[in-house]
């Protein structure tokens, strides 16, 4: 049998009508990363790992979890070196949520950037990840091996995180569904911090549908987490409405100009006129700060890392340096165990809050912020949603941006002001370039208004065939 | 503004990062051109904004205090690159 093709909804119609089990599914997923996982490298520690956590139920759908989310007695690395063997001695909430709603999670993680801090995957200690669709190109990043193993069919649904498009732009560049979650909406307890005040945990999956049951499980009020939002979830599945009419949905004009590949723009436009002979109605608007967003984030972004990943130290957990004594054994450390990226970063972020830079970078990037949000709460007063491109291009080539660190930042720059807001944003899948690259639709709705995106994204995906496309590995 | 290589090398001392002469070298140049790039919200007038360091309007977020399960002290030394009894073993910090 091939379980390891279908959609979780589809396989959890199949064990109810007693046609498989969930074992037969873990162990027809086994013999597909097995035979296709040479290729795409969507996993880590592939060979060293169980590949099911035993907590697996018998009716229950693995879910694959990217290698910064802990779960308790299955290695947790963050793909870098200086996590190396580390064993976390607890769940993460969502691991917790997944395990009590009957589903399980598969023990070898999914390759990401070095502490998510990339744009490809090329970051990672384990080496980059393949992308299906075309095995020289990236799979976007730094969610890359949670996406390429849902395109490749070697996961059924996934988790990944989102600090500036983590999930989105890497879900475009795979051809599969990816959702950020309103910040707060889902519990980062357990997720190793990158950026506190814009990280989010959310799925990546075959369909919209997979999503809102994922959504349905790991949304909801955490005390472990202060920034969890204490409010109901809605079920998710309700919002899966095939029916758009009268939705008011704004187009930004700053997302449609130069940088944009000609390409992505004419795919984009079609889905627009799609939507359009669907029922919703489209009207120009206009987000005038985000040309501000991407210098923005790499001053927040950076300095909360700097902050958070003072934390490695050798001392705890993780690697540590052979050194005479301790503030030698902290520098010799961390100058091992941290890649290229992860200490660029690391500096941007202590120089930006360093004294006599503060003012300037640090505050002046926290005010930008706020008219960044403000640009948003504006246009939400008279529309349901905003749709742009995910990225500006389709996947690039491995080692096309390795050197230009810049150049590489700016393929978020239309994911970045959703986490800069903290409002969620769907990617799905939207049709094809013509070297057969998937392009992804981006959706944005204000706070707490994910089904908005559910109703926008499902009513275009049952009108539409993409989603049902496969690589051919 | 910009940023020379004194500045990197100060700043890495703060981060506790040591860097090799030719990484030095190169990461200055990166952080140059990226702080280029960055200075361009210098052109924004921000002087009356209220700056955002939380999306969220709940502050003071606090637990009640009350004793709970900790982790069992086996499970929080297991990853130690370094234990003793019941301790984390680092370099010695006084002589």
């Amino acid at each position: 049998m091939e379980l390891y093709k279908l959609t979780a909804h589809e396989l959890l119609e199949k064990i109810k009508k007693k046609e498989t089990t969930s074992e037969q599914i873990v162990s027809d997923l086994t013999k597909r990363i097995k035979g296709v996982d040479v290729k795409v490298q969507a996993y880590v520690r592939a060979s060293s790992s169980t590949l099911l956590a035993p907590d697996s139920k018998p009716n229950g759908i693995p879910v694959s979890i990217k290698d910064n989310i802990c779960t308790d007695g299955y290695n947790t690395e963050c793909c870098s070196k200086i996590l190396q063997g580390f064993n976390p001695p607890y769940n993460a909430t969502v691991i917790s949520k997944i395990i009590s709603s009957g589903n399980s999670f598969l023990g070898i993680k999914c390759n990401m950037d070095e502490f998510a801090f990339g744009s490809s995957t090329e970051n990672s200690c384990f080496g980059p990840t393949h992308n299906p669709w075309d095995l020289n190109c990236v799979p976007g990043g730094s969610s890359g091996g949670s996406a390429a193993a849902v395109a490749a069919d070697e996961a059924i649904w996934a988790l990944g995180s989102d600090t500036g498009g983590s999930i989105r732009q890497p879900a475009s560049f795979c051809g599969v569904v990816g959702l950020k979650p309103t910040y707060g909406r889902v519990s980062r307890f357990g997720l190793i911090a990158f950026a506190s005040s814009l990280d989010q945990i959310g799925p990546l999956t075959k369909d919209v549908e997979d999503a809102a049951l994922l959504m349905n499980t790991i949304s909801g009020y955490d005390p472990q987490d202060s920034t969890s939002i204490n409010t109901p979830v809605p079920d998710y599945t309700k919002a899966l409405i095939n029916d758009v009419k009268g939705i008011k949905v704004g187009i930004p004009k700053e997302y449609f100009v130069e940088g944009l590949d000609p390409e992505v723009k004419k795919i984009i436009e079609e889905a627009i006129n799609k939507l359009k002979t669907l029922g919703a109605q489209f009207k120009e608007v206009s987000l005038p700060h985000s040309e501000y967003a991407v210098p923005v984030y790499y001053i927040i972004a950076t300095a909360e890392a700097s902050s958070n990943l003072a934390r490695f130290d050798g001392v705890q957990y993780g690697l540590r340096a052979k050194a005479e004594g301790l503030v030698d054994m902290y520098k010799k450390t961390r100058s091992l165990g941290f890649g290229d990226e992860a200490k660029r970063r690391i500096l941007l972020g202590t120089f930006a809050l360093s004294h006599g830079y503060y003012d300037a970078y640090y505050l002046r990037a926290l005010k930008v912020r706020t008219l960044i949000k403000q640009d948003f709460d504006h246009i939400f007063k008279d529309f349901d949603c905003i749709i742009t491109p995910t990225a500006p291009t389709s996947a690039f080539k491995i080692g096309e941006k390795v050197d230009d660190p810049l150049k590489m930042y700016l393929s978020d720059i239309y994911t970045i002001s959703v986490n800069l807001a903290g409002i969620p944003a769907i990617s799905v899948p939207c049709g094809f370039t013509k070297e057969g690259l998937p392009v992804g639709l981006q959706i944005l709705s204000k706070h707490l208004n994910e089904e908005m995106l559910f109703r926008l994204a499902y009513t275009y995906e049952q009108n539409t065939e993409w989603h049902k496309m496969k690589p051919k590995l | 503004m910009s940023i020379d290589k004194k500045t990197v090398e100060d700043v890495a001392h703060l981060a506790r990062i040591e860097l090799e002469a030719k990484e030095l070298e190169k990461l200055s140049k990166q952080l140059e051109h990226i702080l280029a790039f960055i200075d361009k919200l210098s052109v924004l007038d921000t002087g009356n904004i209220a700056p955002t360091s939380h999306i969220l309007p709940i502050s003071n977020v606090l637990r009640k205090d009350e004793p709970r399960k900790s982790l069992p002290i086996e499970k929080t030394l297991m990853n130690a690159p370094d234990k003793q009894g019941n301790f984390f073993v680092v370099p010695k910090v006084i002589e």
